[in-house]
């Protein structure tokens, strides 16, 4: 795989390792966003012109593009201003507007912030329990452990597809099932599962599914929320205004359904534009292909991590493209600084989990994410830098 | 040299392994303050006594990267025996040369000035002032 040509930020011997917090941007996605400044430039749903009429149906071809690639439908696809947004809608509508005293909301400690902070907020607001599914000793989501948590009172299940730091898959078609089964709904955190890996909604059978443009090759400021439509329909909106109402009086207001009842004021519509051609880039490419290509980086990259002594892997049997570790004596911030100077970019701090940098009792970790632009070269650079780092703080003697 | 060299100065490393006044104090007349910065975890608590407009004493206590722990045993003796107003000045010297503008290379501030490399690390630069913000909270505090 070669894709470097479309990515114009990779130059002069950077190697970018950080796709895990945000993807570079191809030329085929930059040139859309400018398509719509030079070729549009109007707002959507409002104009009675022709061109306004046109960018309409861009727009609303965009969201037909992103609803065939999740395997959903058009209805079913909420534009959002990004993962976090869409997380904390699922939150701030239906779980405000369904969540009792003593009800039971399951996380897991491998959740990205944005995952869980929204329910605890509905938690302390409802008088609602917090439970936390244990992570096995890899530090994994299991059927198993979930059984443990799963009772009747559960009426959210709130859980990473993918997670953000240790990059392994979570279970989630048994896990969903079982959920079903308690009359529980679910709501996925897909911002690392989307653009690393082929996602159907209709086989999960999951009732909400968030995820960014920005991580997949997408422009920043948008992001998508999946929901079942009869629960969409049955949501109150969180955000009133021009274009998600229907008829308004002077003391009542009805409202569109979904995805208009979500998408009020004028959305982010050159982002739209920008992400529906992300999708198509990562379509004609292959999700398959792409998951296989970052799996081969990685192990790749493993195997020469695991000579090196002084380097700690958290997760070696991850089955996705990221790799969380650490160079043992030498805070994750001073080895970043030895990786800048080596052109190497990638991720020290809690990666905005900090409960599962809690649960691997460390202050931080380096991560290196790969995706479609990275090679086996990238990673011998990596490595290098790695050794150069290790050599560094050694003579430093910290 | 190079930049990276330039920034883990051994001056650094020897206070980031050994650091200087080191530990707080259980004394009303130390005023406090704690910086921290949330997206990587640093965090430093300052405290500071000031008798009659001189910085008398600085104690720190705090977890993070070496160039954050080592700034502060730094500027903890760097500010030891100055007044308030030469240390504000230096605070903002410290300031202007860790994020690279000008700044007074006349003013003396010690065994500081090896933080000059940090300018060429934008990202750390974060890391080299929180413990110089904390204090410059505690004497703006102080002398309210």
């Amino acid at each position: 795989m070669n894709y470097k040509k479309d990515f114009p930020t990779i130059k002069d011997g950077l190697i970018y390792l950080d796709s895990g917090a945000s993807s570079l941007k191809p030329l085929q996605v930059t040139e859309a966003i400018k398509d719509y400044y030079t070729e549009y430039g109007v707002n959507i749903n409002r104009g009675v012109y022709s061109l306004s009429y046109l960018a309409t149906a861009k727009y609303e071809e965009a969201r037909q593009t992103i609803a065939d690639f999740i395997n959903a439908e058009f209805e079913e696809v909420i534009f959002t201003r990004g993962a976090s947004s869409a997380l904390n809608l699922v939150a701030s509508s239906y779980g405000m507007d369904n969540i009792n005293e003593g009800d039971e909301i399951i996380v897991s400690e491998l959740e990205h912030h944005s995952s869980v902070m929204p329910w605890q907020h509905v938690a302390k607001v409802k008088k609602a329990k917090l439970v936390y599914l244990p992570l096995n000793k890899e530090g994994r989501i299991t059927v198993e452990n979930f059984k443990s948590v799963l009772t009747a009172k559960t009426k959210i299940v709130a859980l990473t597809y993918v997670s953000n730091v240790m990059g392994y898959i979570t279970p989630l078609e048994e896990i969903i099932k079982l959920a079903h089964q308690t009359g529980a709904v679910v709501s996925v955190d897909a911002a690392q599962a989307v653009p690393h890996k082929a996602v159907d909604c209709k086989t999960l059978d999951c009732d909400f599914l968030s995820f960014s443009g920005h991580k997949m090759c997408g422009p920043t400021g948008i992001g998508v929320l999946y929901g079942k439509k009869e629960l969409l329909n049955s949501m109150p909106p969180i955000e009133f205004g021009g274009d998600m109402n229907d008829n308004v009086e002077l003391y009542e207001a009805t409202f569109k359904d979904s995805p208009y009842r979500f998408e009020t004021g004028t959305m982010p519509i050159a982002s739209v534009f920008g992400l529906q051609e992300a999708v198509l880039y990562l379509k004609s490419i292959g999700m398959e292909k792409i998951l296989k290509h970052e799996y081969k980086l990685r192990s790749y990259a493993v195997e020469q991590l695991q000579q090196i002594a002084g380097v700690t892997i958290y997760n070696p049997n991850a089955e996705t493209g990221i790799i969380a570790f650490n160079i043992d004596g030498v805070h994750p911030h001073d080895a970043a600084s030895s990786f800048d100077e080596n052109k190497v970019c990638l991720r020290a701090g809690h990666h905005c989990a900090q409960l599962v940098t809690k649960w691997l009792n460390v202050p931080a970790t380096l991560r290196a994410t790969f995706y479609l632009y990275n090679d086996l070269e990238d990673v011998d650079k990596f490595i290098d830098a790695v050794k150069k780092t290790v050599k560094f703080f050694k003579e430093f003697g910290s | 040299m190079s930049n990276l060299e330039n920034l883990y100065r051994q001056v650094i490393m020897d206070h980031y392994k050994n650091p200087r006044n080191k530990g707080l104090v259980e004394n009303e007349e130390y005023v406090k303050f704690r910086v921290k910065n949330p997206s990587c975890g640093d965090d430093i608590t300052i405290q500071t006594k000031v008798v009659n407009g001189l910085v008398e004493d600085v104690r720190h206590i705090g977890s993070g990267c070496s160039i954050c722990c080592s700034s502060a045993s730094v500027m903890s003796e760097t500010l030891i025996g100055k007044t308030t107003t030469e240390s504000l000045k230096i605070i903002e010297n410290y300031y202007n040369m860790v994020k690279g503008n000008d700044y007074d290379k006349k003013l003396d501030i010690g065994d500081a000035v090896v933080y000059s490399g940090v300018s060429k690390f934008p990202a750390r630069v974060k890391c080299a002032s929180i413990a110089w913000q904390a204090m410059e909270e505690c004497l703006k505090d102080g002398k309210n």
